[in-house]
């Protein structure tokens, strides 16, 4: 069972929004001593899905959460927008698909990056993403 | 509005990246780095991102971006300094800057530009001695 331990809440609305979103996230790692690799490989994932969300649903709210498993703790974020949704999750999970401009590589990169993955979409509602990285992950 | 510096150096465009880059400022340092590659007629671009924490599939593209414009424009692109828990992350992403050209360091990114230009030029003057030779026929 997964507990959570804090949990902020992060509107993002426009680009500038991201760089004190991504500060909160490394903040949180650091403070639960995840080790560098594991804190960029988690901003990154961060980095791509906050993207993801402006450009898509328009931005939205996430939630960034201190977790704990058993003995493992780690970061969970939570990305929700009010987007158009997506029509086909597991075509969108493919590397090199992209509806929009990018190189298709947000998704299924992220997926790579976290130890968990989960989404869940509903057309015409919105998107929410939630990820976990574990300390020792 | 804020900017990226770029600083001139003999034929060379310096580039260094102290912030945070959120995606209108890499769009912006995108464009000013090609006009400056035009206007000055440089023969090459350094990239330094030593401070840089995370280098995600959109920074990856404008790197990408950056080098084949200069390339059009006959100058070429290194990007020294990445963090180890970058690159990491870059190929886990699955992002590994095909076409960029890259250097662990400043001084040996600068060793490698200059191996570029000087292996250009001598390529050019061999062209000119066939050429001369051509025409002594």
């Amino acid at each position: 069972m997964i507990i959570s331990l804090s949990k902020d809440v992060m509107t993002i609305t426009r680009d500038q929004d991201v760089v004190p979103f991504r500060n909160r996230v490394k903040e949180k790692a650091v403070k639960i001593k995840m080790g560098l690799v594991n804190q960029t490989k988690l901003i990154t994932a961060a980095s791509e899905l906050v993207r993801n969300m402006l450009k898509y649903g328009n931005g939205g709210e996430t939630y960034i959460e201190i977790v704990s498993r058993g003995r493992d703790t780690g970061i969970r974020l939570t990305f929700k927008d009010k987007g158009p949704g997506i029509a086909d999750i597991s075509l969108a999970m493919q590397d090199g698909f992209s509806t929009g401009k990018s190189l298709g590589l947000g998704l299924p990169g992220t997926r790579r990056l976290v130890n968990e993955f989960d989404i869940k979409s509903e057309i015409g509602k919105g998107t929410t993403v939630s990820i976990i990285k574990w300390v020792n992950g | 509005m804020e900017k990226i510096p770029i600083l001139r150096m003999g034929p060379f465009l310096l580039v260094t990246i102290q912030v945070d880059l959120y995606d209108r400022l890499a769009l912006t340092l995108e464009s000013d780095l090609v006009q400056m590659v035009n206007k000055t007629g440089a023969r090459g671009v350094l990239i330094d991102i030593s401070a840089v924490a995370i280098v995600d599939s959109f920074m990856g593209r404008i790197i990408g971006n950056i080098a084949s414009m200069s390339k059009i424009l006959d100058a070429e692109t290194v990007v020294v300094g990445m963090q180890p828990a970058v690159a990491i992350t870059l190929i886990e992403l699955g992002l590994p800057l095909k076409g960029v050209y890259t250097a662990l360091n400043v001084e040996r990114g600068m060793d490698l530009l200059k191996l570029k230009i000087q292996g250009s030029a001598d390529h050019e003057e061999e062209e000119d001695d066939e050429d001369s030779a051509i025409y002594s026929e």
